[in-house]
């Protein structure tokens, strides 16, 4: 416990020292207020525009967490069939590295002219940034059985249902939980990415990245500043809270808890 | 009197793809309520006798019966008991226990009821609905021992079940398997690298010799049941540790 508040009041002095470096920086080289506004006109900027500040933060959640839970859907779906027999493997994971490494920039356009602009289109962009980790890991879980453990079912006569549902699956969890930490980070940047090309709505509401660029091209540093630390606190809540639920559901029996990542 | 024969392995070989024989053929006849201890170097066939046996690797030549029936038939009164102790990490000690009675499709009041008997029989009563890493080695090889009994088998494989432990634990499950074999009569082929393990355990000791893997003696222990601790200090047990050592050294290529 004690330890626990040191780590949070070092991590808070660190944060108040940037704070501070930041506003020297402005007092001594005088930085115009549109190339990089104070800590105080940021938090002013927060408090006047809350509301809209909120929406899209909302918004982007949402867009994000649709296309982690389709990504989930889909990728464990996939892991399934993955599973079955190393030949499906080398021939389909090649396209699970293309789905890796394509720049998500440029498919964006392409998502926007197939399904029009919108949260569904962003959605889809943030699944599609996402999903190979999920299949990666969950593909490994479920390959990576103790073969002793599968004779050990075999002996008991067990069925392929009692062997996926009762051995393959509950052992794949922790790797699952893995990919979807690491696709939850992903996902976050892929919404926000996304609404920069298809998250402009013609009704005037849109996402962070939407908010951001509007932001941007008005010259309003204090707010664009807001929503840069919105983004962040959205990608830091989508991390604690998949790493909340991972605690919640391994730690009886798995070693990867919380514990170790906050050393 | 002519006892029924559990096991009967007539001919039997093994070789994996095209490669050397890992078994060259191999007769063997275990009766009912025998305690066969099989012990050899490396690389002379002992777990792949286990394998052939339980129907989890076919022969490549011979034939073999379990109780009259084919190895795969003969499943559901065989239990198998691996080298670690195969818990699922996920389910507590009670489900572990209770997992071959769950996969057999037995009812869970009736499940209940038998693992609470076994996990009390093993002194694992305590720790029930803890989690498998909870546990020190020679209490996980208990809730393994246990989780085999749960089935009520005939037959028990066993695969080096104590060679992670340290001697101590080591000897004590020892005891604590020849009480449980005295009250359910199963019959055991048993696998380990130790010779004291093989005679405190067996009625008899088959050394096997390796490249390709073959029987090379056969040793009946005549040391009286029911064995305890104390047995260890006799010099008729000592003797024995000699013989089986004397074979096992000979079993070695030169």
């Amino acid at each position: 416990m004690r330890k626990r508040v040191v780590t949070v009041a070092n991590a808070l002095a660190v944060f108040a020292a940037l704070l501070l470096l930041w506003q020297l920086i402005l007092w001594i080289f005088h930085v115009p207020p549109f190339m990089l506004p104070s800590p105080w006109a940021v938090a002013k900027a927060v408090g006047a525009r809350f509301p809209s500040l909120l929406q899209s933060f909302a918004i982007t959640a949402e867009e994000a967490v649709g296309g982690i839970l389709l990504s989930i859907i889909v990728g464990v779906g996939v892991a399934l069939i993955f599973a079955q027999s190393r030949w499906v493997r080398r021939m389909f994971y090649p396209l699970t590295l293309l789905l890796q490494t394509v720049p998500i920039v440029a498919i964006a356009p392409l998502i926007l002219m197939w399904v029009g602009a919108g949260m569904f289109s962003v959605s889809l962009i943030a699944f599609i940034i996402s999903l190979a980790p999920i299949i990666a890991n969950t593909t490994q879980g479920l390959i990576s059985v103790d073969e002793n453990l599968v004779h050990l079912f075999l002996m008991h006569n067990a069925t392929s249902a009692q062997l996926l549902f009762k051995l393959r699956l509950p052992h794949a969890v922790p790797s699952l939980f893995v990919g979807i930490r690491i696709a939850s980070g992903i996902a976050v940047i892929g919404a926000i990415t996304g609404e920069l090309y298809a998250g402009s709505s013609s009704v005037g509401r849109g996402g962070l990245g939407y908010a951001i660029s509007y932001a941007y091209s008005q010259l309003q540093t204090d707010y664009l500043f807001a929503l840069v630390l919105a983004a962040t606190v959205l990608g830091f809540g989508f991390l604690f809270l998949v790493m909340f639920l991972e605690w919640y559901f391994l730690h009886h029996w798995h070693e990867s808890t919380l514990a170790p990542d906050v050393e | 009197m002519i006892a029924a024969p559990m096991i009967e392995i007539e001919a039997v070989s093994k070789r994996y793809g095209g490669g050397a024989a890992v078994l060259e053929t191999i007769d063997l006849c275990v009766v009912k309520e025998e305690f066969v201890t099989l012990i050899g170097p490396s690389g002379c066939g002992k777990s792949t006798v286990l394998k052939l046996i339980s129907g989890l690797t076919a022969p490549s030549g011979g034939t073999l019966r379990v109780d009259g029936m084919t190895s795969r038939n003969a499943r559901e009164i065989v239990s198998y008991i691996f080298q670690d102790a195969t818990l699922l990490p996920w389910r507590t000690i009670r489900q572990n226990v209770g997992l071959g009675l769950e996969l057999e499709g037995v009812s869970k009041k009736r499940r209940a009821d038998r693992t609470d008997a076994l996990l009390k029989l093993v002194g694992l009563g305590h720790v029930a609905d803890a989690y498998p890493r909870e546990l020190s080695g020679g209490m996980k090889m208990r809730a393994s021992i246990a989780r085999a009994m749960a089935t009520n088998p005939r037959l028990l494989l066993m695969d080096e079940p104590f060679a992670a432990l340290d001697e101590m634990s080591r000897d004590r499950l020892n005891e604590e398997l020849l009480r449980l074999r005295a009250e359910q009569k199963w019959t055991a082929v048993f696998v380990t690298h130790s010779v004291a393990e093989a005679v405190f355990l067996s009625t008899r000791i088959i050394v096997l010799a390796p490249n390709p893997g073959r029987i090379h003696a056969t040793l009946p222990v005549d040391l009286p049941f029911p064995r305890t601790a104390a047995l260890r200090a006799t010099p008729a047990f000592e003797q024995m540790l000699a013989n089986v050592s004397l074979a096992l050294r000979s079993a070695l290529p030169q």
